[in-house]
């Protein structure tokens, strides 16, 4: 695809002077006189046989873009100048229109103009003493994007982290697309690559990228757009500085990567785009999730999730077997209490048993019925009663009733009741 | 549902277990859904390789993708 340049006139000269027979040459005599437009050809001739192509160094001036699309002014320096066109078909190559006094480099043919009859260098490529009018012409067009906020940080969107159709936007034969192809496959995800071809340098190149953009977007299929090529010189790469394209990327309705092949530029794609890549293999690997990634990352998960599980039951387990203890240690504390309880009980119980009063030497009557008897009014003479000894009981008639030969004690006795 | 919203499940459901302050009942319904969609996810990976196909525009201005064919 490389352009072939065919350099200026060939060996060609002048075609004054190889005369006729018999005739007088052309111009030499008053009868064979010549029109003024033979004579400016003629020169014309002349003079673009005896230059080959030159690169001139000079200071531009009287700069005019003429409606026609053709530039013309003129090369200085201290001591001459010459008047230059630049053919409209020309100047398109040229990234921006010199500024007034620029040091530039131009290539040119001299020739002569035959209509106006002056002297003039048709120049076809200019450059600026460095990278003047490249760097002017991108910085323009940087400035006007930066304007209408195309540029802003914010506008940046994700890329989708699992792409199902991706839009290559490149040369069908490129090693770009080569690239893309083996990177993505190599990676080896669920991805359909949809590639969609342009035109990726040389006129005509910004137009037909900017057409596969939008037919990318009236088919609206895809879920992310790589569009880029493989490296080249900065002409090879200078459609993906074209201010139209830049524009038709930022407008595109899905996240884009640009994967424009240099090192040293970023070119305007690359500043409107969502991601920048360095390369289209790049532009593959940010774009296409790797298989192997992937399910090292499931494994992760599946690893994550397991032992989340196993700790949660044995914390589970844990707290299940501390309740038991604790249940346990309850319950037995109950038990211990109860016991003491208990215990206590049945000394109280003890002290209180008429068994223990029978054993330091009391006696106790009972009736018939189990009552203990133990006021006089419960007695009748003769009647029968029950007196219960530590060892033994007694079976005891009434013999008779009278009060305690003590009164106080009697009394004492009454009060409790 | 798709390997993406799996995966992403997947991963919160790990963090919730992990943040472990749910009950029991709940952990055990959560684990066995991740389990689901662990396996799910293994099996979408199991899938093949990138196809290479090219945009074709009919004259009529309707689309279709085509074998690439590279």
């Amino acid at each position: 695809m490389a352009a072939r340049r065919t350099s200026g006139a060939g060996a060609d000269s002048g075609s004054l002077g190889d005369g006729g027979r018999g005739a007088a040459a052309p111009g030499s005599e008053a009868d064979a006189a010549i029109s003024v437009h033979d004579l400016t050809s003629a020169a014309r001739d002349l003079i673009e046989g005896a230059f080959p192509p030159l690169w001139v160094r000079g200071e531009v001036t009287n700069f005019k873009a003429h409606r026609n699309g053709h530039w013309y002014f003129s090369l200085r320096d201290a001591n001459a100048q010459v008047n230059c066109v630049i053919w409209s078909s020309a100047t398109r190559r040229i990234p921006a229109q010199p500024d007034e006094g620029m040091q530039v480099l131009a290539l040119g043919q001299m020739t002569v103009w035959p209509v106006r009859g002056d002297l003039q260098f048709s120049v076809r490529q200019l450059e600026a003493e460095g990278d003047g009018l490249w760097r002017k012409a991108l910085e323009q067009s940087r400035l006007r994007l930066e304007r209408d906020g195309l540029l802003a940080a914010e506008r940046k969107r994700r890329l989708p982290a699992f792409p199902r159709r991706i839009a290559v936007i490149t040369s069908p034969d490129g090693a770009a697309l080569r690239d893309v192809i083996t990177v993505s496959r190599s990676r080896s995800a669920d991805v359909e690559l949809v590639v969609v071809p342009a035109k990726v340098q040389g006129e005509g190149a910004a137009d037909s990228l900017i057409d596969a953009l939008e037919r990318v977007g009236r088919w609206g299929g895809a879920d992310l757009v790589i569009i880029g090529r493989g490296g080249g010189s900065r002409e090879d790469l200078w459609a993906f500085n074209d201010e139209r394209l830049a524009r038709a990327l930022a407008a595109c309705r899905v996240p884009t990567i640009s994967a424009v092949g240099h090192e040293v530029d970023i070119s305007l794609c690359d500043l409107v785009a969502d991601v920048r890549a360095a390369t289209p293999s790049a532009a593959a690997e940010i774009a296409v999730p790797s298989r192997r990634e992937l399910a090292a990352r499931v494994d992760a998960l599946g690893n994550r999730l397991a032992s989340a599980a196993v700790r949660r039951q044995d914390r589970a387990v844990a707290s299940l077997v501390q309740v038991r203890k604790r249940l346990a240690l309850t319950a037995t504390r109950l038990v211990d209490r109860r016991r003491a309880r208990i215990e206590m009980l049945a000394g109280q119980l003890e002290a209180l048993s008429p068994l223990a009063t029978l054993s330091r030497g009391f006696g106790v009557a009972r009736g018939p019925d189990g009552a203990t008897l133990s006021r006089r009014a419960q007695f009748a003479p003769g009647a029968g009663f029950e007196l219960w000894l530590q060892d033994g009981i007694v079976e005891a008639t009434t013999a008779a009733i009278k009060p305690l030969p003590d009164e106080r004690m009697e009394r004492t006795n009454r009060e409790p009741a | 549902m798709t390997f993406e919203q799996s995966l992403n499940r997947l991963e919160e459901i790990v963090r919730d277990l992990e943040r472990q302050d749910m009950p029991l009942e709940q952990a055990l319904r959560l684990f066995e859904e991740g389990i689901g969609h662990l396996r799910l996810a293994g099996s979408a990976l199991q899938a093949v390789d990138a196809q290479v196909q090219q945009l074709v525009e009919a004259a009529d201005g309707s689309f279709s993708v085509e074998d690439f064919g590279d």
